[in-house]
């Protein structure tokens, strides 16, 4: 079986469609949805790594890149948000996010 | 031009705001706690400089950065509003920040960082620089919206924002690889040159990724359910920022990606923004109508506001995008007004945000009283005051351009978000006097008259907006 652009693609929507599901339907814990994020990004980086093997163009390799260290950042920062609000609140279910709404 | 003299020439708010952020850091991390007054007084010379750099800089187009940053007139426009919300929030963060026990340097930092990448962001002119720009400003805000880490709404605040924030961001990504994938560059030209004829799925599929993530971050409907949240339980300050700086740039990389990568299929994308156009204002009237918290009520109102500049871009032309930029300039300074006034509510040196908190406050405060109805009366669209301008050039590149539908409801939801404006007016002077406000800081008692001004003045010389924008949206096409 050759393995083609499409094969990747399809891997890399389903990937994506998990990352989303993991998001919104997850009910219990805000580490599961950083997880999600982080395969949502990855999906991205698979898409554009075959992208740009099979157009033959760098530029999709090099955005790759950028997403991996902004993805690094952005795990950072939700991960100290986490901590502040686990220090408040003494929880990190998601069920317990209900202090604002109207 | 060398590519020195093009940089100074072409770069040069971006140059002062990176470097003089830097030596923000440096002083902060030297003097330690103290730094919080002088390193927000920097902050706001930095600004202030990045405006002028702007007004008395080039007028000439440029485009740098191997095609990943472009300089023209509706860029400079959007950047002036831009830094116009940053400054304007640093000058009214101080006292309120201090007096919670919130007075750390860092969030004049933050500010300035995130507004470097408002700037970049409204400059992008390809998908990498669009999105290292939106994550700029997007990981400042998180931290903002964060900011006082001992209050338990303002960390769920900034965890829900995060959320939906990452989210969104993914999925503009997921987009952008689509685009690159199907149109084989990164460029906005080139995608626009690579669309001809009937666009191929996968490129309606990116477009939709990519309107639907930036839609997130202007916070139209349906993508705004974070919006109410995080304006509740951020600082004020920090619920001021968020409803100005971010949604000029927001709103401006939308109308630059449409205009300048898909000129193409303005067919397909004009139906997306009609739909999020019409979400928007519907919701903004009607889910804005039970509340009680001011800052709830303000979150709702953005939505609003945001779906009305919508309807300038759905018109698809350059009326239209004349339109959006005024908009946006007036919707700049009746929000920083607005929120100059939220600001003021202290009773006992205690922040109230309650609209039931307001009432009285014209036999307390004549004069704050009067300025806040007349900025109540703007955001409703009552002429003449700037509001009602606002809407009028919005509605009539969507009339010109064929949308009757969408400017009748427009006109719809403008009339039944008069109703909660003129209930704060109600409240402001007729209800039985609340406790009177505390003696409030200049930086508030100067924004909110600057800010009525403008709106009472607009339609005796409306001309440098006017024309303005006009320059802006010409340099799009």
């Amino acid at each position: 079986m050759v393995v083609d652009l499409t094969h990747y693609l399809v891997v890399s929507a389903i990937v994506f469609t998990l990352g989303v599901a993991g998001i919104i339907l997850n009910r219990k814990n805000i580490i599961i949805i950083l997880m999600s994020v982080e395969l949502i990004l990855l999906a991205v980086n698979i898409n554009l790594v075959a992208f740009s093997a099979s157009l033959g163009d760098l530029t999709g390799q090099v955005f790759a890149l950028f997403i991996l260290t902004v993805a690094a950042a952005e795990a950072a920062i939700g991960l100290a948000i986490l901590v502040t609000y686990f220090r408040n609140r003494g929880t990190i279910a998601v069920e317990d996010i209900n202090s604002l709404k109207g | 031009m060398s590519f020195s003299t093009a940089l100074a020439h072409h770069f040069l708010p971006e140059t002062i705001l990176a470097l003089g952020v830097l030596a923000l850091i440096l002083i902060g991390a030297w003097r330690g706690t103290r730094a919080f007054g002088l390193v927000n007084e920097l902050a706001a010379g930095l600004l202030g400089l990045a405006i002028l750099a702007l007004f008395f800089g080039q007028t000439s187009e440029a485009s740098l950065f191997e095609g990943a940053f472009v300089d023209d007139a509706f860029a400079r426009f959007v950047k002036v509003l831009t830094l116009v919300g940053s400054l304007v929030t640093i000058l009214m963060s101080r006292d309120y920040l201090q007096r919670a026990k919130l007075g750390n340097f860092e969030f004049p930092v933050l500010v300035v960082l995130s507004t470097i990448g408002m700037l970049l962001l409204v400059s992008a002119d390809n998908l990498i620089a669009l999105y290292l720009g939106i994550e700029l400003m997007s990981l400042a805000l998180y931290v903002v919206a964060a900011f006082d880490r001992d209050d338990a709404r303002a960390s769920e605040a900034g965890l829900k924002y995060f959320v939906l924030g990452a989210l969104s961001s993914g999925m503009l990504l997921y987009g952008a690889s689509l685009l690159y994938g199907f149109s084989g560059t990164i460029s906005f030209d080139g995608i626009a040159k690579a669309i001809t004829g009937a666009p191929p799925l996968g490129v309606i599929f990116g477009l939709v990724f990519v309107l639907a993530g930036l839609a997130f971050k202007m916070s139209a409907a349906p993508f705004h359910m974070w919006t109410p949240d995080v304006y509740e339980g951020a600082p004020t300050p920090v619920t001021a920022f968020f409803a100005s700086a971010p949604k000029m740039a927001a709103v401006a990389i939308t109308a630059r990606i449409v205009f300048t990568a898909f000129p193409g299929i303005v067919g397909q994308w004009q139906q997306i923004v009609i739909f999020l156009a019409i979400a928007s204002m519907l919701l903004g009237s009607f889910a804005a109508i039970g509340q009680t918290s001011i800052k709830r009520l303000m979150a709702y109102s953005s939505i609003g506001h945001m779906g009305f500049a919508l309807v300038g871009l759905a018109a698809g032309n350059e009326a239209g995008v004349r339109g959006v930029a005024i908009y946006l300039a007036i919707y700049l300074v009746m929000t920083l007004g607005a929120f100059a006034a939220i600001l003021q509510m202290r009773v006992e040196g205690r922040p109230v945000e309650k609209i039931s908190d307001l009432s009285g406050l014209s036999r307390n405060n004549g004069t704050a009283a009067f300025f806040l109805a007349m900025l109540m009366f703007s955001l409703a669209g009552v002429p003449p005051l700037a509001g009602f301008f606002a809407k009028y050039y919005v509605l009539l590149a969507a009339v010109d351009a064929g949308l009757y539908p969408l400017a009748i409801v427009g006109v719809l939801a403008s009339a039944i978000s008069a109703f909660y404006y003129l209930r704060v007016v109600k409240v402001i002077y007729f209800d039985e006097p609340a406790p009177a406000f505390d003696h409030s800081p200049l930086s508030l008692r100067a924004v909110l008259a600057v800010s009525t001004l403008f709106v009472l003045g607009f339609w005796v010389y409306p001309a440098p907006v006017v024309e303005a924008a006009t320059a802006a949206a010409k340099s799009l096409f």
